[in-house]
């Protein structure tokens, strides 16, 4: 059973193979654990998509599978997993969550309070935040 | 911490959002004994750290009433006081009490200026201001942030020795998050990540602040 982390989610992929340094997802596996999705003109998140090279399409495509390291190593995104290959985080690059500060539009999350309530930042909007972060240790 | 400030602004369009880089049951018995009446969330995987580029507790930024940053993530009246203080009993002296007082009661002050003036408030920053304060994660805070999740996880699956590796793994990528390092740290028996690592860990900083300090009168470097 692998499990893949990405962003605020955690997915059970059932069909998720591992070949050594390399996860391969089912395409509606990967878009089911990230939001990307396969399309004719590549992997797609929104408007933005990342072409499979022809010459190079058996390292990123095998039948039904992606190649999601090989896709996240090319968006410059970390990639790690445990030593049994059953958790596997597709992180974030430095430079998306850099564009996303620098915008300023202060970036939105979902996070749970002790109740099990889930609240998330831009349901304040109309109202001005103080985000503050603390700890109990 | 928060709730007479958010008490006393709540009826001018005002909220605390309060994160916890923690678990759910280390933060509970300081919740229920603060009976906040703003959102108290919880951030075991240090989602918000990751997105904001936070490295310590307390800290903060502004956002206004369009989802607009108007102050950066930043030390939000900490003072380094307690960097002084006697380890073995954890009591500070009269002037390094005061000197924490003097930094919280400073900064909360500003936030009311803001909350009072708005965008005319001398505290908050115009777009260009506020760029140029700014800190952006470059790529191995990235990965660090990725090798905690990972961590986090593996913790939860009851494998701690394998999510000891990971932590350190994010601590040597991200030296500067003390966030990473105390909650992956060892706890005393009152929870506290404060052991003789913890305290050597400090004092290697040597000159540099455990709370960097902010564009703040009356909170700039030097300025007390």
């Amino acid at each position: 059973m692998i499990t893949v982390l990405h962003e605020q989610s955690e997915t059970t992929c059932t069909s998720a193979r591992v070949r050594g340094e390399e996860l391969w997802l089912t395409a509606s596996e990967l878009a089911a654990a990230t939001g990307w999705s396969m399309k004719p003109e590549g992997l797609c998140r929104g408007d933005v998509c990342l072409p499979v090279p022809p010459s190079r399409a058996a390292e990123y495509v095998d039948g039904a599978y992606l190649n999601a390291t090989a896709f996240w190593q090319r968006l410059q995104h970390p990639v790690v997993h445990d030593a049994a290959g059953e958790v596997w985080v597709l992180g974030t690059s430095a430079a998306d969550r850099g564009s996303a500060l620098a915008s300023l539009e202060a970036p939105d999350f979902a996070l749970q309070d002790l109740t099990g309530a889930t609240w998330s930042l831009s349901q304040q909007r109309g109202k001005k935040v103080l985000l503050a972060t603390w700890a109990s240790w | 911490m928060w709730q007479s400030l958010h008490a006393s602004l709540e009826a001018r369009n005002f909220t605390v959002v309060a994160v916890a880089m923690d678990e759910p049951e280390a933060a509970r018995p300081w919740i229920e004994q603060a009976q906040p009446t703003f959102p108290c969330l919880i951030d075991r995987n240090h989602h918000v750290a990751d997105l904001y580029n936070m490295v310590n507790v307390p800290q903060a930024s502004w956002i206004d009433e369009a989802g607009r940053i108007v102050r950066p993530p930043e030390n939000a009246g900490s003072s380094d006081a307690f960097r002084a203080m006697d380890r073995t009993t954890m009591q500070m002296s009269p002037a390094q009490i005061t000197e924490r007082n003097r930094s919280k009661q400073t900064y909360v002050a500003a936030v009311r200026d803001w909350v009072a003036k708005g965008a005319a408030s001398e505290f908050a920053y115009d777009a260009a201001s506020l760029r140029s304060q700014l800190r952006l994660p470059d790529e191995a805070m990235a990965q660090a942030h990725a090798r905690f999740r990972l961590a986090q996880a593996l913790l939860r699956k009851g494998n701690g020795k394998e999510a000891a590796l990971h932590f350190g793994e994010a601590s040597r990528l991200h030296p500067e998050s003390w966030t990473i390092w105390r909650q992956a740290a060892a706890k005393d028996a009152t929870g506290l990540a404060v052991s003789a690592e913890f305290w050597a860990r400090v004092d290697a900083l040597g000159d540099r602040p455990y709370h960097r300090p902010i564009d703040m009168k009356g909170l700039r470097r030097g300025e007390a």
